[in-house]
């Protein structure tokens, strides 16, 4: 399935779009699409391993279910403050 | 009474919090119990080790941070019986000198609302999805991911 990826900061900066479409399994799971996101560029296979999957607004579980999800996004290492 | 908290993402300077200002964020009441109110602003600094800054820039998930930042203020009431709890957080650019956030306590006593100020801010780097990248004043940028080190 088609799955979007909404993405922030250096990975938004890298893809030069705010969001990106990959193709998952079915029964994907966040893990799943943390891989398929570091198989992007050179750059992201070493920023991905840093960064955490947030479904739906909620950090989730690598073993979380990507199915049915209304948001999924790739969220960097943060430094807010 | 009832703790009162006030959360904001805001693209516009962050200003010393006027008693008409925080009425309009906490209600318009006094909390007899409050014997301690610490407020806390984090600015933009020039130096950081021979790095010169220029300004930073801070984006976030708009509703994500919104949502951690709201139970990050519920976790701080719980965990250090505080009466209120303040965090406003600006996106964008913020020159050197001017404040990127603003955190505020109050509580019973003051050793609580230092310590749930300090918490606050520890955890709110840890978890609420808001990032900065840094315009360094040779012209360099880098946004800042601090895991990758």
């Amino acid at each position: 399935m088609q799955l979007k990826v909404l993405l922030f900061a250096a990975a938004r900066d890298e893809m030069g779009c705010d969001s990106v479409e990959i193709n998952v399994p079915e029964d994907a799971v966040a893990s799943d699409v943390l891989l398929k996101l570091g198989e992007l560029s050179p750059f992201m296979s070493q920023l991905v391993p840093y960064c955490r999957l947030a479904i739906d607004e909620r950090y989730a579980d690598s073993s979380a279910s990507v199915q049915g999800a209304r948001e999924v996004a790739l969220i960097p290492p943060v430094s807010g403050g | 009474m009832e703790r009162a908290r006030h959360i904001d993402l805001v693209d516009e300077p962050i200003a010393v919090p006027t008693a008409a200002v925080l009425a309009t964020w906490l209600g318009d009441h006094c909390d007899p119990d409050v014997g301690s109110i610490v407020w806390f602003f984090g600015v933009t600094r020039r130096n950081t080790g021979d790095r010169v800054t220029d300004t930073l820039f801070y984006e976030a998930h708009r509703p994500m941070a919104r949502k951690s930042l709201d139970e990050l203020a519920e976790q701080a009431i719980e965990k250090h019986s505080l009466r209120s709890v303040v965090i406003v957080h600006r996106l964008g650019e913020v020159p050197v000198g001017q404040a990127s956030i603003l955190v505020g306590c109050s509580s019973s006593h003051r050793s609580e609302s230092f310590e749930a100020l300090a918490w606050i801010m520890d955890e709110l780097k840890r978890v609420v999805p808001i990032w900065k990248r840094e315009c360094y004043a040779d012209g360099r940028t880098e946004w800042v991911h601090p895991a990758e080190a």
